[in-house]
């Protein structure tokens, strides 16, 4: 039997504010247990929740970028729960009017493009964390990540593979960067999946049951996850048995989900509006003003820069996936002024480095300008390509000034041709063997000696000059 | 809607609650006279009134982005029943 796959995501993300959603308390990641909190983010009684303006800014933006539709009036709700992650044991939320809705991201995966629509985002804060101590058999409570504000991104159930996943997380990901609402590090948490997944027999157009996988922390263990999960709702079903709805945790290293407990799978969260909050009440024209700030969105930015410079599509797909890369090229473009030139250097050196160095795109270090320099100081013959690759490995890891870095170690080629000259015929003269061979009809000998005569000029020479003055010198013989 | 024993038994596991066999009585007795009263409420024709959820016509409260102080640890762990290692500490669960 064959069988076809239906996915829907659930993607939470934190906010880069600098406060939480509803007290004043720092947002930054680590810090000694509690010591981000307050009456308001630990729930003591009486304390009042008072909402962080920037959130709403930044759901606003998030909407518009991602083609929804803002919802103007709109509110928050709690969500109750006991967990002791969750102080309030509620959850402020939005289930009634979530701030945005029915927008789309479109992707592409093997060169078809498809819609994935969202259905909502809404606003909501972020729980504590529970650390398990082995030792005492308890677990102990940090709530500097309690009441962080988060967007959880809902789409439609949309999605036929894990490609069609992947494509959409990376877009998505790469849009909450660009408008600068989130820094989506996966490995701190602040982008994190749920997939909704559920698999029929080809023909059967009506939906199977669906399994909910929570909190998949990277773009590896998220396939991995699906493609696990698909193939045991397979098995289930194949055996003749049921796929129960539940809500199932994926254990990346040992390759498999399971159920967890149903005591905790209890979804009766009894929403309720949120007394303690006012509603928000969105006007046209704040959300004009949102709209006319918003940057170059990636879509856009692809299909500018293969209009308007000519690059190869694959290339720029790559660079403008990251905002990271996008800074590089668009700076030393305004540098050197030549954006081929930029990209190329982009898709070899730098990738190269990137991997390995196994440095995150977002934690490049070095001045986008002397990628630049660099590219001018090419140009100009100061120095010859595999110089100026070696003195970008030092841009790269230590960030030094490409013309400052080949004048203290003089790296400039040697331009004076009687000098190249000189050392050519020293070389022929020292190796009379090859000449002979040369002689004899041997046309390798050639790049034998021009290798040598690199090797006496360190390797500061332009290889043009060096080919030539080397063939004239031979012609001679 | 009449609260019965199994919905009583529902809520009790909800809210976390062990209920003793007469506490389930009187809170079965309370929780439907509440629902009761809310029977009456909606004898009520409200279909020309928008359905609101707060008492004051306040909109858009907002409090801007900035740091403040956060309270001291001791403070915050000052009523926690148990602590250890500056956290709150809790029995044992699964994530």
């Amino acid at each position: 039997m064959e069988f076809l796959t239906t996915m829907g995501l659930e993607v939470h993300c934190e906010l880069s504010t600098k406060t939480k959603i509803f007290c004043s308390c720092s947002t930054e990641f680590g810090g000694e247990p509690n010591t981000h909190v307050c009456e308001v983010c630990t729930g003591m009684p009486g304390s009042l929740p008072m909402l962080n303006e920037q959130v709403v800014e930044y759901a606003i933006r998030t909407g518009l970028a991602t083609n929804c539709t803002i919802t103007q009036y709109n509110k928050f709700d709690r969500k109750n729960y006991f967990y002791p992650d969750l102080p309030k044991a509620y959850q402020v939320s939005q289930l009634y009017m979530p701030i945005c809705q029915n927008g789309h991201i479109d992707i592409e995966v093997n060169g078809v493009k498809k819609a994935i629509r969202i259905k909502e985002i809404h606003m909501e804060e972020d729980a504590g964390k529970l650390i398990h101590d082995p030792w005492d058999d308890c677990s102990l409570v940090d709530y500097n990540r309690c009441g962080v504000p988060l967007l959880e991104i809902v789409s439609e159930p949309d999605f036929e593979s894990g490609d069609e996943v992947i494509a959409y997380l990376t877009k998505l990901k790469s849009i909450l960067q660009y408008i600068d609402v989130s820094d989506c590090k996966m490995e701190q948490g602040s982008l994190r999946a749920d997939v909704n997944l559920s698999v029929r027999p080809v023909g059967q157009t009506e939906l199977g049951t669906r399994t909910e996988m929570k909190n998949i922390n990277s773009f590896k263990a998220i396939a991995r996850a699906i493609e696990g999960e698909r193939k045991r709702q397979i098995e289930v079903i194949t055996d003749g048995k049921k796929v129960v709805q539940e809500t199932r945790r994926w254990d990346d290293n040992k390759g498999s989900s399971f159920a967890m407990r149903s005591k905790e799978n209890a979804q009766d969260y009894r929403y309720f509006p949120e007394p303690d909050l006012v509603p928000i009440e969105i006007s046209d024209e704040w959300i004009e003003k949102v709209k006319n700030g918003l940057p170059e969105l990636p879509t856009a930015k692809k299909e500018r820069y293969i209009a308007e410079y000519g690059l190869p599509e694959y290339d720029v797909d790559i660079i403008t996936g990251s905002k990271y890369l996008v800074k590089i090229f668009e700076k030393a473009t305004e540098i050197c002024g030549e954006p081929k030139e930029v990209s190329n250097w982009i898709m070899g050196e730098v990738l190269r480095m990137a991997s390995e160095t196994s440095t995150e795109f977002e934690d490049i270090k070095f001045n986008p300008d002397s990628l630049g320099k660099l590219i001018v100081i090419l140009k100009n013959k100061v120095i010859n390509r595999n110089t100026a690759k070696e003195v970008f490995e030092k841009v790269f890891t230590d960030d030094i000034d490409p013309e400052k870095y080949i004048k203290e170690n003089g790296l400039e080629m040697v331009t004076d041709n009687g000098a190249v000259e000189a050392i050519v015929k020293a070389v022929i003269e020292a190796n009379p063997k090859a000449v002979a061979e040369f002689k004899g009809g041997s046309a390798k000998v050639k790049g034998f000696i021009i290798g040598q005569c690199m090797k006496q000029l360190k390797g500061k020479a332009d290889p043009g000059t060096v080919n030539k003055i080397v063939a004239e010198e031979l012609e001679k013989l | 809607m009449i609260i019965d024993d199994k919905m009583i038994d529902y809520i009790g596991e909800l809210a976390r609650l062990k209920l003793k066999q007469e506490e389930k009585e009187n809170a079965k007795n309370e929780i439907n006279k509440i629902i009761d009263y809310m029977d009456v409420l909606n004898t009520i024709d409200t279909s020309n009134i928008e359905a609101m959820s707060h008492a004051f016509p306040v909109k858009n409260v907002f409090r801007k982005d900035d740091v403040m102080p956060s309270k001291d640890r001791d403070d915050i762990l000052l009523n926690a029943p148990n602590k250890k290692d500056g956290a709150f500490k809790v029995p044992k669960t699964f994530e």
